[in-house]
């Protein structure tokens, strides 16, 4: 017969002990793994949020919240390995931050709950078939903009608004969309496109000075190119006078005069009551994708002063933040 | 780590293996500094992604795919043979010019497959699970891969490639035709570079334009990591120890990823990376030290 030490059965008869102890709380820890494609503030905040809306609901990580963050560092086979990681340490819900990302996940698992966010198209992107409730483990929240309120928004700041020049990267699928969203719309409203091409962040600039002079405004989206190296797009703008719009509030403080755009940490909270929902018992495919709830205005005066715009009192009223 | 973090990293390594093996072919047998490869990567899975999302059957899809990859390998190599483009610059010169013509085979920036039939879907039976399929299908495609290169570059052409890389001027003096072999040598291995793409694409919900960044750098540590696990001058052992290197560089970032638990966050993933495969790398350096000083 096999004769074990005293000692290893002391320690032996320990470990069930400990096991079977952190069993019992392991029934009431829920864990939730969230990946990104790349560290980006937009895509920061966004994670941030999720957190916070956890933490409001009563998830606290270290007590009954296990909470996972990957960044697949710009890498997609990084990210195709973290989602085989997350769905093998099978977490309650999985969150896939930005279009390459969520993808992987839903790839990944038909069983576990995948939550997107800061996906401009998820019906495109073939996360869900459609904009109801999937039916699927598939549900989140999406980043688009309504363009007629962005339109509305160039006019009230450049009234005399003929033709708009857009920079964005043609890598990026969610400013494509808008490009050519854009072009369907803008003719209705009697206005003209320009596109500028920036395949990297150190063309932004180049891509600007190409549009100054021809476009009356240039409006960006939140393309990752362009909000990376928003400073140059400023220094164009204002050495050339041509007023600048963006998308995220971000850009606003980096000198664009104004901006209606997602607060991202707001999305994020947006998106982490969803991931609280399906913690709680609801099925991911009865949730329909969202967009986002609330819209702010940021507004920079001396940006605007710069650029040679000047700026009614409706829209300093409006305003969610006013940067001097 | 989960069963399903290491056969994930097995599948990725193995698909990365076929890249590891195209690089190979151009840096080692026919010492040709080819960066297409970070373009030719994703070219395998846009057209990949493209044939199959307008309802071409998998397999016809992949196999376009890399004869895809396998034209643009050539037109690298006509740069350089028919040009006089320096190596380098000619692969780099061709990676820029597919970035524009990937965004033109897909049309926009991402193609998802996730609800089309591919390879892995009609390969696969019922009863296994995708998790497990996958690697297993994919253990196929390399070993056949392996086998066919071993096979070919034994053959009198397979030989004139490799004399081609080791000394052009002997090769030229034996009446090889070096310009045609170059070129054969990079159709092959970027058309393994294209297959990758496609199946990448298959296997991971998509096509997307970021996908090529980084595969030169990931294709040329598998072949070095690979070479110092295995050393050997034998193309047998040599191809093996590719396959094996891209494999090992995929458990080298599974572990990164598991590294959580000794205080190591997401943002530490390529610094952890890069320390593991430096260890793999400086081992048989120390092998060979230490066998030294028992010596004397």
């Amino acid at each position: 017969m096999l004769k074990l030490p005293k000692a290893a059965l002391l320690s032996l008869s320990a470990l069930t002990l400990a096991m079977s102890a952190s069993m019992a709380t392991a029934a009431e820890v829920k864990s939730v793994a969230v990946t990104a494609i790349v560290e980006h503030p937009a895509l920061d905040s966004a994670r941030d949020g999720i957190l916070d809306a956890l933490n409001e609901a009563g998830y606290k990580q270290g007590e009954n919240l296990k909470w996972q963050y990957q960044s697949a560092q710009g890498n997609t086979g990084t990210a195709a390995q973290i989602a085989r990681k997350f769905i093998g340490d099978k977490a309650d819900v999985l969150v896939g931050i930005a279009t390459p990302t969520a993808q992987a996940l839903v790839a990944g698992t038909r069983q576990i709950p995948v939550v997107f966010t800061a996906v401009t198209d998820p019906v495109q992107a073939q996360l869900t078939p459609s904009w109801e409730a999937s039916g699927t483990n598939v549900t989140g929240v999406s980043d688009v903009l309504e363009l007629d309120k962005q339109i509305e928004l160039i006019k009230e700041i450049v009234p005399e608004v003929k033709k708009i020049g857009m920079v964005y990267n043609p890598g990026e699928a969610n400013s494509v969309a808008v490009v050519e969203a854009f072009k369907k719309l803008l003719p209705e409203h009697g206005l003209e496109l320009v596109e500028a091409a920036a395949p990297r962040t150190v063309d932004v600039r180049n891509a600007a000075l190409s549009l100054a002079g021809k476009v009356d405004v240039i409006y960006t989206n939140t393309d990752n190119n362009v909000v990376s190296a928003y400073e140059a797009l400023a220094k164009v703008g204002n050495d050339t006078k041509t007023p600048l719009i963006a998308s995220d509030t971000d850009s606003v403080k980096r000198g664009a005069i104004a901006a209606l755009g997602v607060d991202y940490r707001d999305l994020g909270q947006q998106t982490g009551r969803i991931v609280v929902r399906i913690l709680n018992g609801e099925a991911p495919g009865s949730i329909a994708p969202q967009t986002s709830e609330n819209l702010q205005l940021f507004i920079n005066v001396t940006a605007a002063e710069k650029q040679g715009v000047l700026l009614t009192e409706g829209l300093l009223l409006r305003a969610t933040e006013i940067i001097r | 780590m989960s069963w399903f973090s290491f056969f994930g990293a097995l599948e990725i390594g193995l698909i990365f293996s076929l890249v590891a093996l195209g690089v190979f072919i151009s840096f080692r047998l026919l010492r040709f500094p080819d960066l297409t490869v970070d373009g030719s990567f994703p070219l395998g899975g846009a057209v990949g992604a493209v044939c199959i999302a307008s309802g071409m059957d998998p397999f016809l899809a992949t196999l376009l795919a890399t004869i895809a990859g396998a034209i643009a390998g050539v037109i690298t190599a006509l740069l350089n043979v028919y040009l006089r483009i320096m190596d380098l610059l000619a692969s780099i010169l061709m990676m820029i010019a597919l970035y524009s013509i990937n965004l033109r085979v897909m049309g926009r920036p991402n193609i998802p497959l996730i609800m089309e039939p591919t390879v892995f879907t009609v390969l696969q039976p019922e009863w296994l699970a995708d998790y497990i399929g996958r690697p297993l299908i994919m253990i196929a495609v390399v070993l056949l891969a392996k086998l066919a290169l071993d096979a070919y570059f034994a053959t009198q052409q397979g030989l004139a490639i490799r004399a081609t890389g080791s000394n052009p001027r002997m090769a030229r003096a034996q009446g090889v035709n070096t310009g045609a072999m170059i070129i054969l040598g990079m159709a092959i291995s970027n058309g393994l570079v294209g297959l990758a793409g496609a199946l990448f694409a298959q296997t991971q919900g998509g096509a997307d334009i970021s996908m090529g960044i980084g595969t030169i750098v990931i294709g040329l540590a598998a072949v070095i990591v690979g070479e110092s696990i295995l050393p050997s001058r034998r193309i047998f052992m040599l191809t093996l120890a590719v396959v094996l290197g891209a494999v090992v560089y995929r458990f080298f970032i599974a572990a990164a990823l598991n590294s959580d638990f000794i205080g190591l966050q997401a943002q530490d993933l390529n610094l952890v990376t890069a320390v593991l495969v430096t260890i793999a790398l400086v081992i048989p350096l120390f092998k060979q030290r230490l066998a030294r000083r028992r010596s004397l």
